[in-house]
């Protein structure tokens, strides 16, 4: 079955210059190894095209549980001098939450 | 030693509200109140104030931050920690010595220097985002460096009541006092990774207590109008139990908890302070009550010999306009006044940005499956030399009235000068920290 990630974690953005993070946190340890496996740097790149145009780093932090993305040029220029609305990319956690899953 | 000290965080950027503080100080019991008020680009921007009235470029709001809270700090015997000096930390304690004999009240205020190293960067710098001269990215006006608590802690041996600092670390206000209570050695680097974990979940106030966390439905958060800011209790051993004063609104849960931990944190294994080194990788969560969380078990490395320096530059102005489109085919007509305004604009404008608010303004997409809104907002936006030139954008917005798709409404304009922020490395032992004293 086809999910969204907004259907089983949480997450919050964060900004750095031109860098965003992304924390993904399942409401449910037991969702964890199932991020684990579909929510990789690969993936999210992919889902989040349009919006980052770096790298995409994964930490995991198990005991938490949780997954950590830092994403480079990600905010068309950071925080101070971009043209964008959210120039502090503080809305893209629900972008990342948008991604689709196979549960 | 008492065995355990609370400190509470009132304030999580310049403009957070004032009520959290009062309510924090009046009923929370602490022995620290922090007001954590300078985000990257508000000191370059305090700089340009002072530049202008040399006793301003502190925080636009201490005054009424200081007026409401002094009585109370007082009266409760409540130290407070503040970075609102921003640009200007001598002229700030001025101003709380000036208020203070105002209310005819006696305080002594210890204010923190050494972060202004604009006199030592000369620009040809390397910028760490751009990887060319700073002075490459526009005329600088400002380079403030991020100290630690060996600043602060010499303020906290003095009887101040009052500790107001420009740029330090964030954790580093909470951690000084930590250090200051129970000697912690400056080298025992889990132990300051510990305390940098405290500052870290407690430097946004309300943002551990369910402020930027409710969504209706899946993330409830009660009485959100009366959200209370958080205290830590933290023992010795630097583990800490995290809290809110009993009444006021909120949630503080492992999962406002998990969520902040992980804010604006690059490499969790790699948290770098003036300070510590910090790994939260092993930091353990536990609910141990009610809107009470526990948190333990962060580690840390030997801080840098490096200091970070965040460096702002004029980087111009941006001009701005908006326009809305509703009911049938909106969407399109909106498409077809942006098509104009760039036409009509492109060769005046470099950089100009034009989004549809309603649609995809935010992620600057849609991922292709939400339908088309019944109204919709064009904004555009175009950087310039002069605010003259900036000033295009708006009128020419405004212009689509009457030379434009139908049904356009609400029109507005705006012109911002735009304050740059790079940064930069410098040796720490560049920078003399001094404390000075003032009483009332």
């Amino acid at each position: 079955m086809t999910i969204k990630l907004y259907d089983i974690a949480h997450s919050r953005a964060g900004d750095k210059g031109n860098t965003l993070t992304l924390s993904l946190i399942p409401y449910t340890a037991e969702d964890y190894p199932l991020l684990c496996a579909q929510v990789t740097a690969e993936a999210v790149k992919q889902h989040l095209a349009e919006i980052v145009s770096g790298e995409i780093t994964r930490y995991e932090l198990p005991n938490l549980p949780a997954l950590q993305f830092v994403c480079q040029q990600a905010l068309t220029g950071g925080v101070t001098t971009s043209l964008t609305m959210d120039t502090h990319g503080k809305s893209l956690s629900y972008a990342l939450l948008e991604m689709c899953i196979q549960s | 030693m008492k065995p355990s000290i609370r400190i509470g965080c009132g304030a999580g950027f310049s403009g957070d509200r004032l009520e959290p503080a009062l309510v924090l100080v009046q009923q929370g019991e602490l022995a620290y109140l922090v007001l954590e008020c300078l985000a990257e680009r508000t000191i370059a921007l305090a700089q340009k104030r002072k530049r202008q009235d040399a006793t301003l470029g502190y925080d636009p709001l201490l005054e009424r931050r200081i007026e409401t809270l002094l009585p109370h700090l007082l009266e409760k015997k409540v130290r407070l920690i503040t970075n609102m000096g921003a640009a200007n930390p001598l002229a700030a304690a001025q101003k709380i010595v000036d208020i203070a004999q105002r209310l005819s009240l006696s305080v002594t205020v210890a204010a923190v220097t050494g972060d202004d190293v604009f006199s030592l960067i000369s620009g040809s710098e390397t910028a760490l985002e751009t990887s060319k001269p700073l002075s490459d990215s526009g005329p600088l006006v400002s380079a403030n460096a991020y100290m630690g608590i060996d600043a602060i802690l010499p303020a906290l041996a003095t009887d101040a009541d009052i500790i107001i600092t420009g740029r330090v670390a964030d954790p580093s206000l909470f951690l000084a006092p930590l250090v200051h209570a129970f000697g912690w050695s400056l080298e025992d680097f889990d132990q300051l990774g510990q305390g940098t974990v405290v500052g870290h979940l407690l430097e946004c106030a309300g943002q551990l207590t369910g402020g930027y966390f409710a969504d209706p439905g899946r993330k409830d958060v009660p009485d959100m109008a009366h959200l209370g800011h958080p205290f830590a209790d933290v023992s010795a051993d630097g583990t800490a139990i995290f809290g809110k004063v009993a009444g006021t609104g909120g949630v503080l849960s492992l999962a406002t908890a998990k969520e902040q931990l992980l804010y604006e944190v690059m490499d969790p294994s790699r948290y770098i302070t003036p300070d510590v080194v910090a790994d939260f990788t092993q930091v353990r969560l536990t609910a141990t009550g009610p809107n009470q969380v526990r948190a333990s078990g962060a580690r840390g490395q030997a801080r840098p010999d490096t200091l970070k320096v965040s460096v702002g530059y004029e980087a111009g102005f941006i001009g701005e306009g908006e326009i809305s489109y509703a009911g049938s085919n909106a969407l399109n007509r909106a498409k077809l006044a942006g098509a104009i305004i760039q036409e009509r604009l492109q060769d005046r404008f470099s950089d100009l940005r034009i989004d549809y608010i309603g649609s995809t303004s935010v992620h600057r997409t849609n991922f292709g499956h939400f339908p088309d809104p019944y109204e919709i907002r064009l904004r555009v936006a175009g950087k310039a030399q002069t605010a003259q030139q900036a000033a295009l954008v708006g009128e020419e917005v405004e212009a689509l009235y009457t030379n434009g798709p139908a049904g356009g409404g609400g029109a507005r304009k705006y012109i911002h000068e735009l304050v740059g922020i790079v940064s930069t490395l410098i040796n720490r032992n560049q920078l003399t920290p001094q404390v000075t004293l003032f009483h009332a």
